[in-house]
């Protein structure tokens, strides 16, 4: 959502220059997410709705309170609900809201090709700036946690931006205000663990022997952290991955293939220039546009069954 | 709220939300507090959080407040009396009563007359031909002087507590698994933790709302947890108390202003037939105090009464005319409740209904009735600021409203009004605040006020009155309507009426003048019954006073950071933020509870960081109870004549229900409910529709309104029903599949929503399925059209306040292919 005369940038996306970092002295922020006191109200979700201006189409009910059924380009925060029975025959109604973790060590980021679409603050705050994305869906496999959604109306990649226009003037992020039980703070990294350190030792007086802060180190940690019941098995919290970590196909891309996709990118550019030079622009066929949403239909439909992308559909 | 009142002497929630953090214990039953009340739900995480508080839950479902509970129990829908009976059986086998308490603030002492008893489901004076008691039993033994006897002994087997005592008897842990279906161990565990609060400094607070009050026997199910309460010393003191949660968040104040057809603002009651005179009317309302010294607080009534009238009626109110008493209508039944209304409807005794802030065909139960009786109307006006279900009764929406237009002759007047956040005024919450609101947007389009419409009408009216006579017009042309602007009174000056003014100069004993003619009154102590003052809601009294709006204060603080802001808004009684908070103190005057005292005895008055409800310098020597309202002083284990059903709570099965009642199969549901020949008629029975079915709200939607913002819509869009695994695995549903689910009225089709959060209950050595209906999808607004949960519900209500049976009744339910076109 930033602008380009951001000064706090400590990460931008393609990019090999180290940015200007003028406000690197400040805080680490994280959200933390206590699920353990979170009631699934989904005041979150409509507050993001509310502050975001997004609006995901009336869908259908298909069996859980999980509703849009996934995250999509009008949903960046969304409760999944599940219901677990225990060893001893209890059952459990777990509820977590789902949205972009802001890895200290972002998988996004590193696999975006497009320089400036997406940067880290020096708050930690990883934030997709849409006017240099390109659509190509990179950070959506470079994510350990599935959540960057591509818009098929603007062709953008979209998420949960931590309210990052509101924190940069001193407010919470919207789902922090909104959150009736207090299940969800805004602080400082520093004291969001330690107030985890708290609820995590009242949850073991109640019994909960496994309590436990999700922030994983698999990416160095993240900026939004769960309080867990069950933190020794966090997949139990509708898939919330146990040990999360870049794809090495990222890994790969951004060590070594990088600077000569980069080339390759660079000597298209050239060419590209050459050839309108030489023999004028391109100009877009009806033929061309049909091909590509035949393409782009048949991308979809692909990746329909792990849920990437979530069709904009008519209201 | 007819069962706080009979049993602590005012009905409405003892407590604040704030104080809910004090709280030892947490009991939501009756209720799902943090669907529901997802805001005020904070104080209960604040309770875990900082007063490392246990939350239990007991209800059918596995719901939300149960997601975040530390121990969760199942019970059949329509048994909460077999399952809080218990728990007084528990109790009082345990010995884990307060006994100071019990014995000092209860009537557990008090003789009952010898007349009184109870044999096979029926207490004593009951009549088979009028479905009613006769309760001249149900009351104390009274000495030569008119005060109820006493034996503090507890001897006498007619005292109270024995009488309690052998009435629970038949409630053994393997009686009330048998008929909630509760699991023993998780019941005994249950009693256990709630027993721990009998301590003097542990307190348990306990959440409900229609959870409990949606039954036949809904009074009742809240009555045996108030007399829980009562017995574990948990009502006046912080973090105690029975917390009725409100649904809308004006309801409080509808009840404080008397919107029901047998009230009068302020809990006064309106007038009987056979009441010709205001002397007969006065008779029956002198609340003579029962035991000696007693406050007995309602013995003001005549003042609270005549300061109606002359609020009403000004000086056309007079001595001589018995202060207008003649103008004021005289109920000829009960109750004109909205099941008799719309019964009426259907009969055609009634032709125009005014259905302001209501949307019955939504709201009300056995749909099919409720259009029925709107399509035998005349005329119909609806004034909503929403576009509701009732209004467009008329029209065809496919099968969610199969409406013949051609057939229907009702003239539908759709009058669109401005809501709450377009008007000033207050709202009472839950906690009795009245909160002042500004107005924060022009109403849109053609909506006008509710204030504006009424007024309108009654201008028109008034002059129709004066131009062509007509039966009665002197309660029309009577009216006091003395406003700046009388075609829309402000609301500040409804306000003021509602507070009361001394219409001449008011002067203490010492003839010094304490307030002018005209001058506010600084609370309802000054109120006079000889026409010197007036009030519109006397327990509103010193909301507006001349020092200003009080309802507008916006002062926070809290002195003790213990949920007691006194500065903020202003609450009803005379500012009081806990009710019967005397006690909270013992018997000398101390806390019983030193860390959370709310006040104490200084030695020549009450101090503390609440308003005493009670006699500011009443010693605590002069044995006064502190239950101010109760003409004995102390709370009621046993209620006297006060509710229709019996002094003791009894558990009666639903009208609809699986099985029959194993206490006492000839009497099986409540023998004093009122059912109207054809409702029984469409009552079902187990073999047609074998499943246990309750409706209920999601926090997603508020009622059936906000199915017309988007957001809430696209957050829920569609409606469904929830079915257990098992009973889904034996009928083939699978998720998110179409369902038929029908009772013997009508029937939806819907989603299934198959849930590990439903188990079958094993009831009476047989397994008992329940299925959940959530209700809020209709057939306006911008969510996906609905039939409604009340499609299904019967025409039945609760024995003292005709509150309708949403709770538990019969369903089947199939498998079906997909909606009917």
């Amino acid at each position: 959502m930033a602008d380009l005369q951001s000064q706090d940038y400590i990460r931008r996306s393609a990019t090999t220059l180290t940015p200007p970092s003028a406000r690197s002295h400040e805080d680490q922020v994280a959200k933390l997410i206590d699920v353990t006191r979170c009631i699934g109200c989904k005041a979150c979700q409509a507050a993001c709705m509310e502050w975001n201006d997004l609006r995901s189409p009336v869908g259908e009910f298909t069996g859980s309170y999980d509703n849009p059924h996934d995250l999509d380009p009008h949903t960046w925060t969304l409760m999944r609900f599940t219901e677990h029975e225990t060893d001893d025959g209890n059952l459990e109604w777990l509820i977590r809201k789902d949205g972009c973790m802001h890895c200290e060590d972002p998988g996004c980021l590193k696999a975006c090709p497009a320089p400036g679409a997406i940067v880290q603050y020096a708050n930690g705050i990883v934030d997709f700036i849409s006017a240099h994305c390109i659509g190509c869906g990179y950070c959506v496999a470079g994510c350990p946690f599935n959540i960057p959604r591509i818009s098929k109306v603007d062709h953008k990649s979209y998420k949960c931006t931590l309210c990052s226009d509101r924190v940069e003037v001193g407010l919470e992020p919207a789902c922090v205000k909104a959150c009736p039980t207090g299940a969800i703070m805004f602080g400082s990294k520093a004291d969001m663990t330690d107030w985890a350190g708290d609820r995590i030792d009242d949850l073991k007086s109640r019994g909960y022997q496994n309590a436990g802060l999700y922030d994983p180190p698999g990416v160095s940690g993240t900026h939004v952290m769960y309080v867990l019941h069950h933190a020794d098995k966090p997949s139990l919290y509708a898939g919330l991955p146990d040990d999360p970590k870049i794809s090495p196909a990222v890994t790969f891309w951004k060590g070594l293939i990088k600077p000569v996709a980069l080339a390759g990118v660079a000597l298209a550019a050239v060419s590209g220039f050459l050839h309108w030079v030489i023999a004028g622009p391109n100009e877009v066929q009806p033929e061309d546009e049909a091909e590509a949403e035949h393409l782009l239909a048949a991308e979809r439909s692909k990746k329909d069954g792990d849920n990437r992308y979530n069709a904009d559909k008519p209201a | 709220m007819a069962s706080l009142a009979p049993t602590f002497g005012r009905g409405a929630m003892t407590n604040t939300w704030q104080d809910i953090k004090n709280a030892n214990v947490v009991v939501v039953m009756g209720g799902n507090a943090a669907e529901a009340h997802p805001c005020g739900f904070k104080w209960v995480i604040e309770a875990k959080i900082e007063n490392g508080a246990k939350l239990i839950v007991i209800d059918p479902r596995f719901t939300r407040t149960a997601s975040v509970a530390d121990y969760y129990a199942p019970i059949r829908p329509g048994t909460d009396i077999a399952f809080l009976s218990g728990v007084i059986r528990y109790l009082l086998e345990k010995d884990k009563i307060q006994h100071e308490y019990v014995r000092a603030y209860t009537n557990a002492s008090l003789i009952v007359k010898d007349g009184f008893s109870f044999a096979d489901g029926l207490f004593s004076g009951y009549s088979e031909d009028t479905h009613s008691y006769d309760k001249s039993s149900w009351d104390y033994e009274l000495d030569d002087q008119g005060f109820a006897k006493i034996d503090d002994t507890w001897q006498h087997p007619r005292c109270v507590i024995n009488l309690l005592r052998q009435h629970v008897a038949r409630y053994t842990p393997e009686m009330v698994s048998r008929i909630c279906g509760t699991p023993q161990d998780k019941y005994l565990h249950i009693c256990d933790t709630l027993a721990a609060t009998s301590a003097p400094d542990k307190a348990m607070t306990s959440l409900f709302a229609l959870g409990w009050t949606q039954h036949s026997i809904g009074a009742q199910n809240i009555r045996t947890m108030a007399m829980v309460q009562l017995l574990l010393g948990n009502i006046g003191v912080a973090g105690g108390g029975m917390n009725a949660l409100r649904g809308h968040s004006n309801i409080q104040g509808l009840t404080d202003i008397g919107l029901m057809s047998d009230q009068m603002p302020g809990y006064l009651t309106l007038p009987h037939e056979n009441e010709t005179t205001f002397e007969d009317y006065m008779k029956t309302r002198q609340f003579k105090p029962l035991r000696p010294n007693q406050i007995s607080y309602w013995q003001n009534y005549k003042k609270f009464m005549v300061s109606f009238q002359k609020s009403f009626y000004g000086n056309a109110a007079t001595a001589e005319n018995n202060w207008a008493y003649d103008w004021l209508p005289k109920l000829d039944v009960p109750l004109y409740d909205i099941i008799r209304a719309f019964e009426m409807m259907n009969k055609g005794a009634m032709n125009g209904y005014i259905c302001q802030g209501f949307n019955p065909l939504q709201a009300f139960p056995d749909r099919g009735k409720i259009r029925r009786g709107l399509s035998k109307l005349k005329f119909l006006v609806t004034m909503d600021p929403l576009d509701t279900e009732t209004s467009r009764f008329w029209e065809d929406f496919g099968p969610q409203n199969p409406a013949d237009s051609a057939s229907i002759q009702t003239e539908v007047f759709q009058l669109p009004t401005s809501c709450f956040a377009e008007e000033n005024g207050s709202l009472v919450n839950s906690t009795r605040w009245l909160q002042w609101h500004w107005k924060a947007a022009e109403p849109p389009g053609e909506a006008k006020s509710d204030i504006w419409i009424m007024s309108g009408i009654y201008h028109r009216m008034r002059e129709m009155y004066r131009k062509e006579g007509g039966a009665f017009p002197d309660p029309i042309l009577n009216l006091s309507w003395d406003y700046t602007d009388p075609t829309n009174p402000d609301p500040e000056e409804l306000a003021k009426d509602m507070n009361g003014r001394a219409r001449v100069d008011l002067k203490d004993e010492s003839g010094a003048v304490t307030l002018k003619a005209g001058q506010l009154l600084d609370g309802f102590g000054q109120l006079r019954d000889d026409g010197t003052t007036e009030s519109g809601c006397w327990v509103f009294s010193g909301s507006y006073t001349e020092q200003g709006n009080q309802m507008a204060r916006r002062d926070a603080s809290d002195p003790r950071e213990q949920g007691i802001a006194p500065n903020w808004a202003w609450a009803w009684p005379a500012n009081r933020r806990i009710l019967y908070n005397r006690a909270s103190a013992d018997l000398e005057g101390n806390p019983w509870n030193p860390e959370k005292p709310i006040i104490r005895w200084s030695g020549t008055k009450w101090v503390g960081i609440d308003v005493p409800d009670y006699g500011p310098t009443v010693k605590p020597s002069d044995s006064i109870g502190p239950f101010i309202m109760n003409a004995e002083g102390v709370g009621r284990l046993f209620a006297r004549d006060m509710m229709a059903e019996g002094p003791f709570p009894e558990h009666y099965e639903p009208f609809e229900s699986p099985v029959p009642n194993v206490l006492h199969p000839k009497v099986r549901s409540n023998p004093a409910a009122r059912v109207f020949p054809d409702d029984m008629a469409a009552f079902g029975t187990a073999p047609e529709y074998p499943f246990v079915a309750t409706t209920y709200r999601l926090t997603e939607h508020f009622h059936y309104w906000s199915k017309h913002a988007l957001i809430n819509a696209i957050l829920q869009p569609e409606e469904f029903v929830e079915i257990g695994e098992v009973l889904a695995n034996e009928k083939g549903i699978a998720q998110g599949s179409w369902v038929r689910v029908s009772s013997k009225r009508g029937h939806v089709v819907c989603k299934a929503y198959v849930t590990k959060r439903i188990k079958p209950l094993t009831v009476d050595g047989k397994p008992t399925h329940v299925i959940g209906v959530p209700i809020h999808w209709g057939f306006t607004g911008q969510a996906r059209k609905g039939y409604g949960a009340n499609t299904l519900t019967p025409s039945v209500g609760d024995a003292n306040t005709q509150t309708p049976e949403f709770k538990a009744f019969l369903v089947n339910v199939e498998s079906v292919k997909g909606p009917e076109v």
